[in-house]
């Protein structure tokens, strides 16, 4: 299977190819930035229409990890929404697929700053998640530790011979752990770029999402 | 029939000067509906263009403007205005004349918005700017005449496509509306008529003589040009000799990369301490315009440029061309031998300079192929819809709009009359909603139609960003160079961001014939400081890539299957000589592939000859099968003649690539899927209006919140396959970057004849390729592999593993 495993805090966790992360021990899903009704706020807020397929893009992959983990508990880290208004503007099929993943399992919706408030599509509000040894919140908070987060959509640039590729990945040190972005209108933000650098320790590795996960010393990115 | 007005006679008299024909014969069909004038530089093409136009305004009482004067360059609009100076106060004419551009001062274009002048010379994207007010009507209200200059040169980009579109918007405006149109020799005159007149009308062309043919000329060198490379170093003592013997020499280069590099160099060599400039589109503003004046000022006795000095523009006393690299296509070549000797009847004074020995191939084909008047160029295709799209927003910016009467309008422009209604609705549809089949944008939509049946914007506030975004020029994201102090700094020019991004602290660049530290990033601007004594790393400016057209590839071909070398300088005959030694020439009836190892990796080389976008497609294709059968290919590059991919695993059977059973499907789920189109797409999108130009201002913002126009594309094909958009992208590429005609047509040349070459070294023929620009990478196994090397290799250096 294309994934990762590490043990992170004294936890044995598992980074995925789809950027979601496993924590097999409490049959727990993670996933980070959705950006759900993405195109929706654009449009509202530019006047581009963007193709309006990304909500349901999104949830069809999330579907994929649903199906192949059954997880007891799925954890969104926040930006689950683009904007409280785009979740309110959900296209109907939409909103029943999210019904039917729903269904049968503990769902959190931690809040980041896209979507603070809670939304009217059951589940569990939260300002952060408790679940020791880790905490999960959005955004890393200085001098946190065992924290699991998002918020930064971190990818890394890898210069192969003439070539650069830059994908999403995971970043890990002996503290955090900060999960790529999930949705599929989301581009990212170099591990080596600030804020992502001076918050992660020089010894952090990348874990690079693609065909075939690899794990990289992060300050080896570009 | 229009006569010349005795103030004329005289005026002409006075400088002793007889009118030329051509320019009697405009004003003699100054009431044609379409005049194409075809011309050389120096031809007094400008004038004849204007003659009617300041004969008609001569007694004064004309109201407001006259005459639209469009150029596809603002330089040529100053220059134009300068030059109509000369009769306007020589004649004392009662004629307002004023430029508009970008450059044009917010105040002024206000001032021309309320008081137009009689003559008005502009740019299409201003063009498209005024025609997108409300008050359009008013401002082009007494408008008699458009001169479109250069019309050869707009004519070969959507930029012309979207002047045609705002013409026939003008010509509602101004039903007598008469168009001229000035070219430079072209292949297919009644072609480019069709393309200027209003649909169905009649367009008379009128050819002025072409004067003397052009005395032009392969550059001698004591020293043989390198086996592969660009920049034409080893020629510079011969090219300096070359400048001391002339007034004003012009060198042009292929790209701006290429140009920088011969400056700096030329500049060392420069021991007499000539003036010499260089000018290229990369460089700032204030750069170009301090070049231009001294050269208007007679002050340089050289400068190296690019294409940006492309066009008529009438700067100086030019006596000399020189060109160095092979001239891509044979009619560019004759155009920019026009630059040189602006007086009617000398001959034109050309020296082609080959940078490598395959161009010496290339200049000696190219120099049969302009002695004979032998030109060439592809016939356009349709009219782009993503042009028509922008359209249709800026119609509805200046104000409602009947959806029939703008279809009529639209099919008047020569490239768009055989547009189907559905086709136009599909393009309305998009501008409204954005033509998705999940209509999730009613809510917003962006144009409704109003109970009168008109089209309007639903929010007047959305015209302004429909004004933002109006053009067709897609950039390479480019970030502004200056140099790095506490007060902003001098601009020096541009690069594009890849390439900004390829650098660390520390590292030196040339830019405009200086080398420059990189310091850093501010604010998307990249400072640097001087640093006048480390060598450089070369600016990769993207810059524009010619390719060689597929008429000069077949001359080539069909010299080598002569075998005749004559006309070839000794070390090219040797060069060649060598080639066959080692390999073999190619050969119009078989296939040569040449197989060697390089750098670490497979490389695997076909000599198509089918013109570089059939070779490209066959390298997306190629590759496409060697990662299905495990090879690792990991990129390509295509010239006109070859495709050069390179792989982590040899190629043993070239045939098996070749063969011609499923290629064809092959190429249908390849066209979804590979980065040409990715590129096609994004260039669409922004001129249909799907995504907002990128803005230095917006990109400033958070990183993680911008997202690669490619998630677009693969959202589309996956969701919405019959989609506009993707159906303009798939007729943009098919029109441009791919061909998979010419493909079929080359294997059945071949039929299957291949001769497979595997050898220990990089051969003669190949060695050109290894330095071409326009690398294509493949995302594939190999790269798959690469990355899993380059992460142990990682690891363990930083002792994790």
């Amino acid at each position: 299977m294309n994934e990762i495993g590490f043990d992170f805090c004294g936890a044995a966790l598992s980074a995925r190819a789809s950027g979601a992360l496993w924590w097999p021990d409490r049959r727990l899903l993670a996933v980070s930035d959705l950006h759900l009704g993405k195109s929706d706020r654009i449009a509202r807020r530019s006047g581009a229409f963007l193709p309006p397929y990304e909500t349901r893009d999104t949830l069809h992959r999330l579907q994929a990890e649903i199906d192949a983990l059954s997880p007891a508990t799925v954890l969104c880290l926040g930006d689950s929404f683009d904007d409280l208004q785009a979740a309110a503007h959900l296209d109907a099929d939409d909103k029943s697929q999210l019904a039917r993943l729903m269904a049968g399992r503990r769902w959190i919706w931690a809040e980041g700053n896209h979507d603070p408030g809670p939304v009217d599509l059951g589940g569990t509000h939260l300002a952060e998640l408790d679940a020791p040894p880790l905490v999960f919140r959005h955004i890393a908070q200085p001098g946190a530790r065992a924290e699991v987060s998002g918020h930064y959509h971190p990818k890394a640039r890898v210069a192969l011979g003439r070539h650069t590729i830059a994908r999403p990945c995971f970043l890990m040190d002996a503290d955090r752990l900060i999960l790529p972005a999930f949705g599929t209108f989301t581009g990212g933000l170099s591990c080596g770029a600030e804020p992502l650098k001076s918050l992660m320790r020089g010894d952090a590795r990348a874990f690079l999402l693609g065909a075939t996960m690899v794990a990289l010393p992060a300050a080896a990115a570009l | 029939m229009t006569d010349l007005p005795p103030r004329f006679h005289d005026w002409f008299a006075r400088h002793g000067r007889v009118p030329h024909p051509h320019q009697l014969a405009l004003l003699a069909r100054a009431t044609d509906p379409a005049l194409l004038l075809i011309a050389p530089t120096g031809g007094g093409k400008t004038l004849a263009g204007f003659l009617p136009s300041l004969v008609e305004l001569a007694d004064g009482t004309h109201q407001g403007l006259h005459t639209l004067y469009i150029s596809p360059l603002k330089a040529l609009a100053a220059d134009i205005k300068r030059n109509l100076r000369t009769p306007i106060d020589e004649m004392a004419l009662p004629i307002r004349v004023e430029d508009r551009t970008g450059d044009t001062s917010y105040t002024q274009r206000r001032r021309q918005r309320a008081d137009p002048p009689h003559i008005l010379l502009t740019t299409p994207e201003s063009l498209a700017l005024l025609l997108s007010y409300e008050d359009a009507p008013r401002i082009f209200a007494g408008l008699q005449r458009v001169v479109v200059d250069e019309i050869h040169a707009l004519a070969e980009s959507k930029r012309g496509d979207q002047l045609m579109l705002g013409l026939s918007r003008l010509q509602s405006l101004c039903p007598g509306l008469r168009r001229v149109g000035l070219s430079a020799t072209v292949e297919d005159p009644p072609a480019l008529a069709r393309y200027l007149a209003c649909h169905p009308a009649p367009c008379q062309i009128i050819a002025a003589d072409p004067g003397p043919a052009p005395d032009i000329a392969m550059l001698e060198t004591d020293a043989p040009p390198p086996w592969a490379g660009g920049g034409g170093r080893y020629a510079i003592p011969a090219i300096l000799d070359q400048v001391r013997a002339h007034r004003t020499t012009l060198i042009f280069h292929n790209t701006r990369a290429q140009a920088e590099i011969f400056f700096r160099e030329l500049w060392l060599a420069n021991t007499d301490d000539l003036p010499i400039g260089i000018h290229h589109g990369s460089l700032a503003r204030e750069q170009r315009e301090r070049v231009e004046a001294a050269m208007v000022a007679g002050q340089l006795r050289a400068i190296v440029c690019t294409g940006s000095l492309d066009l008529g523009i009438d700067w100086g006393d030019v006596d000399l061309v020189v060109q160095v690299g092979a001239p891509k296509n044979v009619k560019r070549l004759v155009q920019r031998i026009g630059r040189a000797n602006h007086r009617y009847n000398a001959p034109s004074k050309a020296l082609l300079v080959p940078a490598n020995r395959f161009e010496v191939v290339e200049c000696v084909a190219a120099l049969q192929a302009a002695l004979a008047g032998d030109l060439d160029g592809d016939p356009r295709g349709p009219g782009p819809r993503d042009v028509l799209c922008q359209h249709i927003l800026a119609t509805a910016a200046a104000g409602p709009f009947d959806a029939d009467t703008l279809y009529a309008e639209v099919t008047s422009a020569g490239a768009y009359a055989a547009l189907t209604r559905a086709d136009f609705d599909a393009c309305l549809e998009f501008a409204a909603t954005g033509g998705y089949a999940l209509r999730a944008y009613d809510r917003y939509q962006r144009l409704v139609q109003r109970a009168d049946g008109q089209w309007a914007l639903r929010d007047p506030r959305s015209a302004k960003q429909i004004r933002m975004n109006l053009g067709t020029i897609i950039d390479a994201d480019l970030l502004k160079v200056r140099m790095k102090n506490s007060r902003g700094g001098t601009p020096l020019g541009e690069v594009e961001e890849h390439f900004a991004a390829s650098l660390s602290p520390g590292d030196t660049f040339l830019i405009g014939g200086r080398i420059v530290r990189y310091e850093g990033l501010r604010e998307m601007t990249v400072e640097v400081s001087p640093n006048p004594d480390r060598k450089p790393k070369v600016a990769v400016f993207g810059g524009t890539k010619f390719s060689t057209s597929t008429q000069l590839s077949a001359r080539i071909l069909a010299m080598f299957e002569t075998g005749d070398w004559s006309a070839l300088p000794r070390h090219t005959a040797d060069w060649l000589d060598l080639q066959r030694q080692v390999s073999q020439l190619p050969r119009l009836d078989r296939l040569l592939v040449e197989s060697f190892p390089h750098d670490g990796r497979a490389h695997t080389c076909f000599y198509g000859f089918a013109g570089r976008n059939a070779m490209q497609t066959l390298g997306l294709l190629l590759t496409q099968r060697m990662e299905q059968a495990g090879l690792g290919p990991l990129g390509f590059v295509a010239t006109d003649y070859a495709v050069l991919i390179w792989s982590l695993d040899p190629v043993a059977d070239p045939g098996a690539l070749l063969a011609p059973e499923g290629l064809r499907d092959a190429f249908d789920t390849w066209l979804a899927g590979n980065a040409v189109m990715k590129r096609t797409f994004r260039a669409a999108a922004i001129i249909a209006g799907l995504i907002d130009r990128n803005t230095p201002g917006r990109r400033k913002s958070g990183r993680q919140a911008t997202f690669s126009s490619d998630i677009l594309y693969d959202t589309l094909c996956k969701y919405d396959p019959g989609h506009l958009m993707l159906d303009i992208t798939r007729e943009e590429a098919l029109k441009g970057l791919v061909d998979f005609g010419r493909i079929e047509e080359m294997l059945a040349r071949i039929h299957q004849r291949i001769d497979h070459r595997q050898l220990d070294r990089v051969t003669p023929l190949a060695a050109p390729l290894l330095l071409e620009v326009g690398r294509v990478p493949i995302a594939g196994q190999g790269q798959e592999r690469l990355l899993a090397d380059a992460a142990e290799r990682l690891l363990a250096e930083a002792g994790l593993s």
